[in-house]
C-alpha cells in the first residue's frame, strides 16, 4: 500500500456573512496517492474552490491538517512554505486572469525557475525553450505578450509554468471549462503525458463529469461543503450513491434529442 | 491602433499636446533667446507693448523685458510643476500600495496619516511649510507635494484592493513570489495607470500654487516666476494692466494644455480598452 | 410548424466585421428562422455565434460593418426589444441593472410594452416571477440582483425578457456561466416556458449535446460561416460536415471511453 502524497483530514472553513456564518468548507477529509488524480466534483457552491485554495495556503483554514509530503503542511510560513510550494503548483480556469496584463510568456515560465533556483540566469532561457516545447508550443513564443497568444495556447503555458519546479501535485481548477471542446482534448492527452512521464499527481476541480470520468482514477462529489461520495471514478459515476452524485449525473446533457 | 495614432485622433489631445509644446519651447529656448538675466533692466520703464521692436510686450515698473520674463518664467512653472507632481505620485503610490496590500494595522496607520495630511488646507499646509523653512524652489515643489500626494495615495490603494483579489495575484503567490515582489512587481504597475489619471490635475494645481506662493512674496526671489510677475503688476494694475494680464494668460494657457493632454492621455486609454 | 408558412426572420448574405471592416466575424450568412422552432447556433469561440444574435437584435456596436439584411416579415417595421424578441446573456449582470430592484425592471418591460399602469405590471411582474419559479415572488419584486445566485438572477432575466410576450426569446449563452445542475434546470424552465407561450427560440451555445436535448433544429458555425444546418437529431447523429463530425468526436460524455488507460480495477485502493 502506497504512501500517500497528501492527506487532508477535518478540513473545515467558515465565511461570514452579516448575521450568518456559512460553512464553505466542512470536516473534509480525502489522501492522494502519487501519479493519481483526485477529482472534486459538485455543484457551484459546493466547497471545491474554496478546498483548493485552502491546499494551496491561499486562505486558512478554520480546523483540520493538511500531510503533504510526510510533513505538516500548515505548520509552514514565509520562506520555508514559499520554497515548498515548488512542490505544489496550481493552473487556474481563466488562462487570460491568471497572468499579469503585462506579462510576456518568457517572464511567466522565468518566475518559477528564478524563485526556486532551478536554473542559473544565463541557462534559463534554454529551459525556458524546453518547457514550452514540452507543452507542445513552438519556442519561438517565449516573445509574445500573454494576451496575443489563444486560449488554449495560453494554458499550455499556464501548464509549462505549474511543471517549471517538478512539482509532485498540480491543482487544476476548472482548467478545461474555458477551451473550446476542439482545444479540450489536446489539453487533456498533454496532462495525461505529463502525469505519466513526471510522475505528477492532479486534484482536478471540475463541475463536467463527463471529463471526469474520463482522467480521473477517484472523485470526491461535495454538496454544500462536505463529501457525500467518494470512490474509484468510473464506479461513482457510473453508479452514483448519493442524492447529489444522481442529481449531478442526471444533469449531464446527452447527445440524443428529446422532441 | 498604435498608440501614437489613438492619441492623435482624439482633438482634446491634439489641442493639449500643441499647447504644452509650445510650452515647453518657451522654457528651453528662454536662455537661447533671452540670455543675461532677465531681472536686468532692458529698456525705459512700463513701456507698453507692441511700441519697441526689441521688447515686443514692454517692460514694467523697473525696466525689464517682460517676454523675456515670460520665457523665463516659463521654465520655473514648469519645472515646479512636473517636479511637484512626480514627488507627489510617487510617495502616494508608494504609501497606497504599501497600505491596500498590507492591511491590517498597517492600512489603519497609512490612512489615518493620509486623513491627517489631507484634511488640511494644501495651500495652507504649502504656505506654513515655505514660511518656516524659507522660500527656494525646492522647498515650494516639497510644500506642495506635502499636501498632493493624498490623492494619488487613496487612488492607489483602492486599485491595490481591487487587484489583490484577482487570479494572478493568486497565482503568484502559489508560484512562492514573496510578497514584497508581488506587491511592487505584479500590483504596482497595474494600479498606476488611474493614478496616472490624476497627473494632469496635479501638474495644474502645482503650477497654480507656485504663481499663488509667488504672488504672496513666498516664492524663490532669485527667479522669474508668473506669479511674482502679476504680484508686480499689482501696484500699477489701472494704468498698465498688461503686466499682471499677460503672465495671467500664460498660466491659464499652460493649465488648459496640461488639462487637455491629460484628458487626451485618458481617451487614449479607453480607446485601446474599445470604449469609444 | 406549417409548412410554407413565411420565416419570422430571415437573413440574407448578412455579413458582419468588426473594428471598421478589419476584423470579419460573419460570412454572407442565409438562414431562416421558422415561427414556433428552435433553433441552435452551434460553434466555438471565434465562429460568430454571439455575433449572430446581436446582429438580429440589432445590438452590433455602431464601429461594425455590417452588410446584407435581417429582415422580419410579419412586422410593419423593424423589430423592437422586448416588444418582439427578448435577449438573455450569458451574464446575468448585463441583462439586469445592478442599483434597480428586479419587480421594478420587468415591470418596466411590461408598462413600456403593454401599456399598462404600475399596479398591474407589477402584478403581472410577480406572476411571471413565480413562473420561473423563484421562490417568494412578492420578496424578489423588491430586492436586488447582487442579493440572489447566478442560476436565479438567470430566471429573473428571463422573466424580465419574456415580460411583454414577445415572439423570439434569445438566448446568448444563457446556461454557459453556470454548473451542470442549474444548467438542467434553466434548460427545462426555457423549454417549459417557449412551450407554453408559443415562443420561437434562438439559443446560441457551444456545447452541441445540450443543443440536441433543446433544438429542434441546429446549425453548426465555424469562423463566421454557416457549416451545416439541419434536423438536430440528424445534425447529432449523422453530421454531414467534417467539422461537424470533429465537434461530436471531441464531446467527452459519460459514454465515452475514458481517456486514462488504467490497470484493472481492484489492484486500486478505494
Amino acid at each position: 500500500m502506497r504512501k500517500p502524497l497528501l492527506t487532508a483530514s477535518g478540513l473545515t472553513k467558515h465565511f461570514r456573512r452579516r448575521h450568518e456564518t456559512i460553512a464553505a468548507v466542512d470536516d473534509v477529509s480525502f489522501h492522494i496517492d502519487p501519479c493519481e488524480t483526485l477529482a472534486l466534483a459538485g455543484p457551484s457552491g459546493s466547497g471545491k474552490s474554496t478546498v483548493a485554495r485552502l491546499l494551496l495556503r491561499l486562505i486558512e483554514p478554520d480546523a483540520g491538517t493538511i500531510r503533504f509530503d510526510g510533513e505538516d503542511f500548515l505548520a509552514l510560513q514565509g520562506a520555508a512554505l514559499r520554497a515548498r510550494r515548488k512542490k505544489l503548483q496550481m493552473v487556474f480556469q481563466d488562462p487570460l486572469a491568471a497572468f499579469n496584463p503585462r506579462a510576456t510568456v518568457a517572464r511567466v515560465l522565468d518566475d518559477p525557475l528564478r524563485i526556486h533556483g532551478i536554473a542559473p540566469r544565463a541557462e534559463r532561457p534554454h529551459r525556458i525553450g524546453t518547457l514550452l516545447e514540452r507543452v507542445g508550443l513552438s519556442p519561438d513564443l517565449h516573445r509574445r505578450a500573454i494576451h496575443e497568444i489563444s486560449g488554449g495556447q495560453r494554458q499550455r503555458v499556464a501548464i509549462a509554468r505549474a511543471i517549471a519546479s517538478k512539482p509532485s501535485l498540480i491543482v487544476l481548477d476548472e482548467a478545461l471549462s474555458a477551451l473550446d471542446v476542439s482545444v479540450r482534448g489536446k489539453i487533456i492527452e498533454l496532462l495525461l503525458d505529463l502525469q505519466r512521464e513526471e510522475k505528477i499527481a492532479y486534484l482536478f476541480i471540475s463541475h463536467d463529469l463527463g471529463v471526469v470520468r474520463s482522467i480521473a482514477h477517484r472523485v470526491a462529489i461535495l454538496d454544500g461543503g462536505r463529501i457525500a461520495e467518494q470512490g474509484d471514478a468510473r464506479q461513482v459515476i457510473d453508479a452514483p450513491q448519493s442524492a447529489i452524485g444522481r442529481a449531478l449525473v442526471a444533469a449531464v446533457p446527452a447527445l440524443s434529442p428529446i422532441t | 491602433m498604435s498608440r501614437p495614432r489613438r492619441f492623435a485622433s482624439a482633438p482634446e489631445a491634439v489641442a493639449g499636446a500643441l499647447i504644452l509644446a509650445v510650452l515647453l519651447a518657451m522654457a528651453l529656448c528662454a536662455p537661447l533667446l533671452f540670455p543675461g538675466d532677465p531681472q536686468a533692466i532692458a529698456g525705459p520703464a512700463l513701456l507698453p507693448p507692441f511700441q519697441d521692436r526689441a521688447l515686443p510686450l514692454g517692460t514694467d515698473r523697473l525696466g525689464r523685458d517682460v517676454l523675456a520674463e515670460l520665457f523665463h518664467g516659463a521654465q520655473t512653472s514648469l519645472a515646479v510643476g512636473l517636479a511637484a507632481a512626480a514627488a507627489s505620485l510617487a510617495i502616494g503610490t508608494v504609501v497606497g500600495t504599501l497600505a491596500g496590500f498590507a492591511g491590517g494595522l498597517v492600512d489603519e496607520m497609512l490612512m489615518r496619516l493620509t486623513d491627517a495630511f489631507q484634511t488640511v488646507p494644501g495651500f495652507l499646509l504649502a504656505l506654513a511649510f515655505v514660511s518656516v523653512v524659507g522660500p527656494s524652489l525646492a522647498v515650494v515643489v516639497a510644500a506642495i507635494a506635502l499636501s498632493a500626494w493624498t490623492g494619488p495615495a487613496r487612488i492607489a490603494r483602492a486599485e491595490v484592493l481591487s487587484i489583490r483579489e484577482r487570479d494572478y495575484v493568486a497565482n503568484a503567490r502559489v508560484v512562492g513570489m514573496h510578497p514584497l515582489e508581488i506587491a511592487f512587481r505584479e500590483i504596482l504597475p497595474n494600479a498606476l495607470p488611474p493614478v496616472l489619471a490624476l497627473s494632469s490635475i496635479i501638474v495644474a494645481g502645482a503650477i497654480l500654487t507656485e504663481a499663488a506662493l509667488s504672488f504672496l512674496g513666498l516664492g524663490d526671489p532669485n527667479r522669474v516666476t508668473w506669479g511674482g510677475m502679476i504680484a508686480e503688476g499689482r501696484t500699477v494694475l489701472r494704468s498698465a494692466p498688461f503686466l499682471s494680464i499677460v503672465p495671467g494668460f500664460a498660466l491659464v494657457f499652460t493649465v488648459l494644455g496640461v488639462y487637455l493632454a491629460g484628458e487626451g492621455a485618458v481617451e487614449t486609454a479607453a480607446i485601446r480598452r474599445g470604449l469609444s | 410548424m406549417k409548412l410554407g408558412a413565411q420565416p419570422l426572420v430571415a437573413i440574407r448574405g448578412l455579413s458582419v466585421a468588426y473594428h471598421g471592416g478589419n476584423n470579419a466575424a460573419l460570412t454572407n450568412i442565409d438562414l431562416d428562422i421558422r415561427p414556433g422552432e428552435r433553433l441552435a447556433i452551434i460553434g466555438e469561440s471565434g465562429s460568430g455565434k454571439s455575433t449572430l444574435a446581436l446582429a438580429i437584435a440589432s445590438l452590433l456596436p455602431a464601429s461594425a460593418k455590417i452588410s446584407g439584411a435581417v429582415e422580419w416579415p410579419a412586422l410593419p417595421g423593424p423589430p423592437l426589444g422586448g416588444r418582439d424578441f427578448g435577449f438573455v446573456f450569458q451574464d446575468s449582470s448585463a441583462s439586469l441593472d445592478p442599483v434597480m430592484p428586479i419587480g421594478k425592471q420587468i415591470a418596466e418591460v411590461i408598462r413600456t410594452h403593454l401599456r399598462l399602469g404600475w399596479p398591474q405590471a407589477y402584478s403581472r411582474a410577480q406572476d411571471l416571477l413565480a413562473r420561473v419559479r423563484l421562490p417568494h415572488p412578492e420578496a424578489v419584486l423588491h430586492a436586488y440582483p447582487h442579493q440572489f445566485s447566478g442560476g436565479q438572477r438567470q430566471r429573473a432575466a428571463i422573466a424580465a425578457a419574456i415580460a411583454a410576450a414577445p415572439r423570439l426569446l434569445i438566448a446568448d449563452e444563457a446556461t454557459s456561466a453556470l454548473d451542470t445542475l442549474v444548467q438542467a434546470d434553466i434548460v427545462r424552465l426555457v423549454r417549459r416556458l417557449v412551450a407554453e407561450d408559443g415562443m420561437t427560440l434562438l439559443f446560441v451555445s457551444h456545447d452541441i449535446a445540450l443543443a440536441s436535448q433543446l433544438a429542434d433544429r441546429i446549425a453548426v458555425f465555424r469562423h463566421g460561416e454557416m457549416v451545416e444546418l439541419g434536423d438536430a437529431a440528424q445534425v447529432a447523429r449523422q453530421p454531414r460536415h467534417a467539422y461537424t463530425r470533429a465537434l461530436l468526436a471531441a464531446h467527452i460524455s459519460l459514454d465515452t471511453e475514458p481517456l486514462l488507460k488504467r490497470p484493472a480495477l481492484g489492484n486500486a485502493n478505494a
